[in-house]
């Protein structure tokens, strides 16, 4: 076991001695696990040609909880509240994403206001984490504490919202097949309503905050920069892959839930830097309000829950299905295999934040060491989703 | 010109400053443990477990039928069947939980339990402060420590508890109609039955033998 180790050692690592070091050869760094600015226990092994990045490899696992394969041992239901452990910024569009392929896999109708509900919380979902993203990349930046203190009081108003609705402000576990679990009162959707009115201002203020700022921008452009084509055949998705400006939003290609009934526009990148990607954070949350303001003119009464759907003995006939949709972060997908029984076949996930990591070399050559922590910031990935 | 955007927000921060002196909006901060803010209804941390009356033991709505126990995603639920049955709320006799722990380090208030069961026995606590000494005896909770009285029940979720009483006052409604009609029909029967061997009695068939005979 040991001799194979010391292989595997051998094969990542080039050969560094003393010599080679003086000698004006690379030199290796391992920045994490326990690296403050790498958003969870994420470790990458850099060589260094003085400061400039030559090899970047990056190392996962650290906090792989075998998230799929307890997902074949429970019952379909009981996977629910582990895929709010995925993406903890994100535990409702996680719900969604699930919900929608079992619902798929077993053919379940949602009724209408649950549509409109999950399709609210999607985008507030999608309110606070771009808004801590802009938070936490500044301060990967340098700007400690300040942007990302007022970013998270914004999105501590959402998560007390969610607190109110779903009873826990980031393990929500609100959403159940064909349905929600409990029905958002009008106080609720009233006070949502003016937490979405005051956002913009909030936007205005950051915005003014940051990005006229010159070292931001200075920091930013020019960074990172990602071409279409390498993001395309990577599969890169969600605001990093409009930020090298491909038109593809899953919720204008798929349409699923209500979203063809709103209007909004996707905003696009040109250079795909890490300014395009920060940008793109902000315009998206623009468009999230407007999505937010036109789902709250049409929402109406009804049933929340589909009365043929069960909560116990849950059983969706043999067959395999996928259900996607515009995560935060990017395609979130759900493959399942189901045989008859309770439990599923295969339960597999496509995490956004994982396949949008695997570019990170990519970005990074050829850049500074204080620019990989602003490029991997701008990545947006959470932990949780990566090693699942 | 160089530096107006850091002075720019600069600006920002003076004014996010000098704000939270007077706007509450800007400074939302909770000094928690002297000032706590309240807690939503839909709030839910760790399941207990409902009696009726005064009674722990005697009013527990559990009847450990072992559906939790089941659908509990981390597996936190242990419940031994009791052998001999009591009498639940409604008078009819149910077996009950000898055993009933809840491992709250292993649970991850998923509400799941409460979804499921069937008897509206098992309901998600407010109570977050709850850190122990010891890691392994004190986090897992026993029958004794779950059992919680309705009252509670209605103080930590008034809207929640008040449904949850009706639906039960209605089935317990519709179940003595039920009951009452089942009895009515019953005496209908009977009724009818004592009524039509007295129709034949009045008429006996001329050949034959009288009843007693007949069953002898």
């Amino acid at each position: 076991m040991s001799a194979m180790i010391e292989t595997l050692e051998a094969m990542e690592r080039p050969p560094v001695t003393m010599a080679s070091r003086l000698d004006g050869e690379l030199l290796e760094v391992s920045m994490g696990p326990q690296h403050p600015s790498t958003h969870g226990v994420f470790r990458m092994n850099v060589a260094l040609d003085g400061e400039i990045v030559r090899k970047l490899k990056p190392v996962f696992g650290y906090l792989h909880r075998n998230h799929e394969k307890i997902g074949e041992n429970t019952s379909y239901l009981g996977s629910m509240p582990y895929t709010d452990r995925l993406d903890y910024f994100c535990s409702m569009t996680n719900n969604w994403a699930y919900a929608l392929s079992v619902e798929k896999l077993a053919g379940i109708e949602v009724p209408e206001r649950t549509e409109y509900l999950r399709v609210i919380l999607a985008e507030l979902t999608r309110l606070q984490n771009h808004a801590s993203l802009l938070g936490f990349l500044l301060s990967d930046m340098g700007a400690w504490g300040t942007p990302l203190m007022y970013a998270f009081r914004e999105r501590e108003k959402i998560l007390d919202l969610f607190e109110s609705l779903a009873g826990s402000r980031m393990m929500c576990d609100y959403m159940r097949f064909g349905g929600c679990r409990v029905d958002a009162s009008d106080e609720w959707l009233g006070q949502a309503k003016q937490i979405v009115e005051r956002f913009p201002k909030f936007l205005d203020e950051f915005e003014e905050l940051i990005l006229g700022n010159e070292i931001v921008i200075g920091r930013t452009q020019n960074v990172g920069k990602l071409s279409a084509e390498l993001a395309v055949n990577a599969g890169i998705t969600g605001p990093m892959l409009r930020a090298c400006g491909v038109n593809y939003d899953i919720r204008k290609v798929d349409g699923y839930g209500f979203y063809p009934r709103f209007k909004f526009r996707i905003p696009l990148g040109d250079h795909g830097d890490t300014y395009d990607r920060l940008m793109m954070r902000s315009l998206e949350m623009r468009e999230s309000v407007q999505i937010l303001k036109q789902a709250f003119a049409q929402i109406q009464p009804g049933p929340v829950m589909n009365p043929k759907a069960k909560i116990r003995a849950f059983r969706p006939p043999a067959g395999e299905a996928y259900g996607r949709i515009e995560a935060p972060k990017g395609e979130l997908g759900f493959y399942l295999i189901s045989d008859g029984s309770p439990n599923p076949y295969r339960y597999r996930v496509r995490p956004p934040s994982f396949i949008n990591l695997t570019i990170l070399e990519d970005m990074c050559l050829g850049h500074t060491v204080a620019d990989v922590m602003v490029i991997l910031g701008s990545v947006d990935i959470v932990m949780g989703e990566v090693d699942r | 010109m160089i530096g107006t955007g850091i002075l720019k927000g600069m600006a920002v921060t003076a004014r996010n400053f000098v704000g939270s002196y007077f706007e509450k909006d800007r400074l939302i901060t909770v000094q928690y443990p002297e000032e706590r803010a309240p807690l939503p209804e839909n709030y839910r941390n760790f399941p207990f477990l409902i009696y009726d009356g005064h009674d722990p033991h005697a009013g527990l709505r559990c009847v450990a039928c072992k559906i939790c126990e089941k659908e509990c995603p981390p597996q936190c639920i242990y419940i031994v069947k009791s052998d001999d049955k009591k009498p639940d709320y409604m008078g009819k006799p149910q077996f009950y939980a000898k055993v009933f722990d809840i491992d709250i380090s292993v649970c991850m208030s998923c509400q799941i339990c409460v979804e499921v069961c069937p008897f509206e026995a098992i309901k998600m606590d407010k109570e977050f402060e709850l850190s122990q000494r010891e890691r392994f005896n004190h986090l897992l909770l026993r029958k004794n420590d779950l059992a919680k009285s309705n009252q509670y029940y209605h103080k930590i979720h008034p809207v929640e508890a008040a449904s949850v009483d009706k639906a039960l006052a209605d089935a317990a409604a519709a179940a003595e109609a039920k009951k009452k009609a089942a009895a009515e029909a019953a005496a209908k029967v009977a009724a009818t039955k004592a009524a039509a061997p007295r129709a034949t009695e009045t008429k006996p068939a001329p050949d034959a033998p009288p009843p007693s005979q007949a069953l002898s």
